[in-house]
């Protein structure tokens, strides 16, 4: 899975966690979720989770530390993607 | 230096109809919202019928915002979301405010935390999954859920309480927003309670054997207050919701009044003589209603309308029992009476704010609503205050004073008085 189909894919997790759906529309990897599209930071583990379920991959603690923008959430779903194929 | 207390704004999330136009044409046309559950019956529960309110999570929809409907699953919260946010805009406000609102509390009562999403986390954790659970679970399953959901939305920033007092739950909340506002400690309060029988909490009461269960073939026959074929309570879920506020204040910005709160009192008969856990001692109770009669600085005489607890069990007539006692009054000299159990059930937690709303509302539209299904009242109620204060269908009259009264498991007691607002 390239990277605009995992982008293109991640924004339909998103979507429940935002209320700038505008916003949502035209994300790019320096898109930072809370600042940005004001995402509830403790909704960032559902978004894990939903993530999770999304792609069939984990992501462990150190993992999800790092996805706070777009561009991090792409390397990290890609990384556990590539892993398990 | 006391404040008076006037009321509003009203919500209501009832069995027999959601928000206020619809909740008084129930009253005024004695609509029952009691219906026979199928799942009761495959559960093999000996009650099989109850008050559930048409309740759709679409119409929380232009209340909370998106991401915070998404996820939320706990009806006890989303009946108490809707209620207390209607009665905020029948008060006259919008929803949202940027600031904080200092002057502005909010008591509001449960009894059970959603017990579907407390299953939700037992089965996951159960199952060693409790990593998805998400950030969405505390928040539903503690008590304060309802009182964080409601202040978040409206920015309150006075006090902010969840209380508890089983079956006085909701007469309790409206009482303590009173004195806080009667006192000069908020110059508005929302107040209210809210109720989600669910499945564990239904099948609880079923095995007490205090349901109703010889109607589930007819069950808008099922809640029979005070009727000698009483066999039981049925239980009923949602919400009754109010805003109280300062007169002064509310004069000031031009408020629409409903009614007065004059008086109140909470109160416990220690469960002593007489008292126990599920049984109200009668000296708890008449001292409960004298002490609210004295706060209101009235006679008993000035009762228009009793707003009775009369859940439909024998504890109906030791109330009735109670109340002439408390009030020193007998046979016709009684004020009328009557119980809107009879339409929706017993809705626990809520079933003291969900009366509160229909008090103001008959009060409001000078009318008495019908005790539906007394067509055989008990014998023992009728020795005590008459027949003539029974009403079976409605009656238009002017209403000036009603006292209501709920009583609940722990020997807890509130009781109200509501009056016209004149100057």
């Amino acid at each position: 899975m390239d990277r605009t189909t995992i982008l293109s894919e991640l924004k339909k997790v998103l979507a429940p966690y935002t209320e700038n759906k505008e916003m949502l529309d035209g994300i790019n990897e320096d898109t930072d979720l809370i600042r940005d599209l004001k995402i509830n930071s403790a909704n960032l583990v559902d978004i894990i989770i939903d993530a999770e379920s999304q792609y069939n991959i984990e992501i462990d603690f150190d993992a999800a530390e790092k996805m706070y923008n777009v561009g991090n959430c792409i390397d990290v779903i890609s990384e556990k993607l590539n892993r398990t194929a | 230096m006391a404040n008076r207390v006037v009321i509003t704004g009203l919500g209501v999330v009832a069995p027999n109809g959601i928000g206020i136009p619809d909740f008084l044409h129930a009253l005024q046309n004695g609509i029952s919202g009691i219906k026979y559950v199928p799942e009761y019956e495959e559960l093999k529960f000996n009650s099989q019928v109850a008050g559930q309110p048409e309740f759709e999570w679409e119409q929380l929809r232009n209340y909370i915002s998106e991401t915070s409907l998404y996820g939320l699953k706990g009806k006890g919260i989303a009946y108490g979301i809707k209620a207390a946010l209607d009665a905020w805009m029948d008060a006259g406000n919008a929803i949202v405010s940027e600031e904080t609102l200092w002057e502005t509390g909010c008591v509001f009562g449960s009894s059970v935390a959603d017990t579907d999403v407390i299953k939700t986390a037992i089965t996951r954790v159960d199952a060693k999954e409790s990593k998805k659970l998400g950030s969405r679970v505390v928040e539903q399953i503690m008590n304060s859920g309802i009182t964080a959901y409601i202040s978040g939305r409206l920015g309150l920033g006075n006090k902010i309480i969840n209380n508890s007092a089983a079956c006085a739950t909701g007469t309790q909340a409206i009482f303590m927003g009173y004195e806080y506002i009667k006192y000069g400690m908020a110059k508005r309060m929302v107040v209210g309670s809210s109720e989600f029988v669910d499945r564990y909490v239904f099948g609880g009461f079923d095995s007490m054997r205090v349901l109703s269960r010889k109607f589930n073939n007819e069950p808008q026959r099922a809640s029979r207050p005070m009727s000698i074929s009483a066999g039981g309570f049925v239980p009923g879920s949602g919400a009754g919701a109010f805003v109280l506020e300062d007169l002064d204040y509310a004069l000031k910005r031009g408020a629409t009044i409903y009614a007065e709160v004059l008086g109140g009192s909470t109160n416990s008969g220690g469960q002593r003589n007489g008292g126990t856990m599920t049984a109200p001692s009668p000296a708890g109770v008449i001292r409960c209603i004298e002490d609210a009669i004295a706060d209101a600085q009235i006679s008993a005489a000035d009762i228009d309308l009793v707003s009775g607890h009369l859940t439909a069990t024998i504890a109906d007539k030791m109330e009735i029992q109670n109340w002439t006692d408390a009030l020193k009054l007998k046979g016709d000299g009684f004020p009328l009476v009557n119980s809107l159990k009879s339409m929706i059930g017993h809705c626990l937690s809520a079933a003291g704010s969900i009366e509160a709303v229909a008090a103001v509302l008959q009060i409001k539209h000078n009318f008495v609503h019908a005790n539906v299904n007394l067509e055989d009242p008990n014998p023992e109620i009728l020795e005590l205050i008459g027949a003539n204060n029974l009403p079976i269908i409605k009656v238009d009259r002017e209403v000036n004073v009603v006292a209501k009264a709920n009583f609940g498991f722990g020997d807890v007691n509130s009781c109200l008085i509501f009056s016209k607002y004149t100057n």
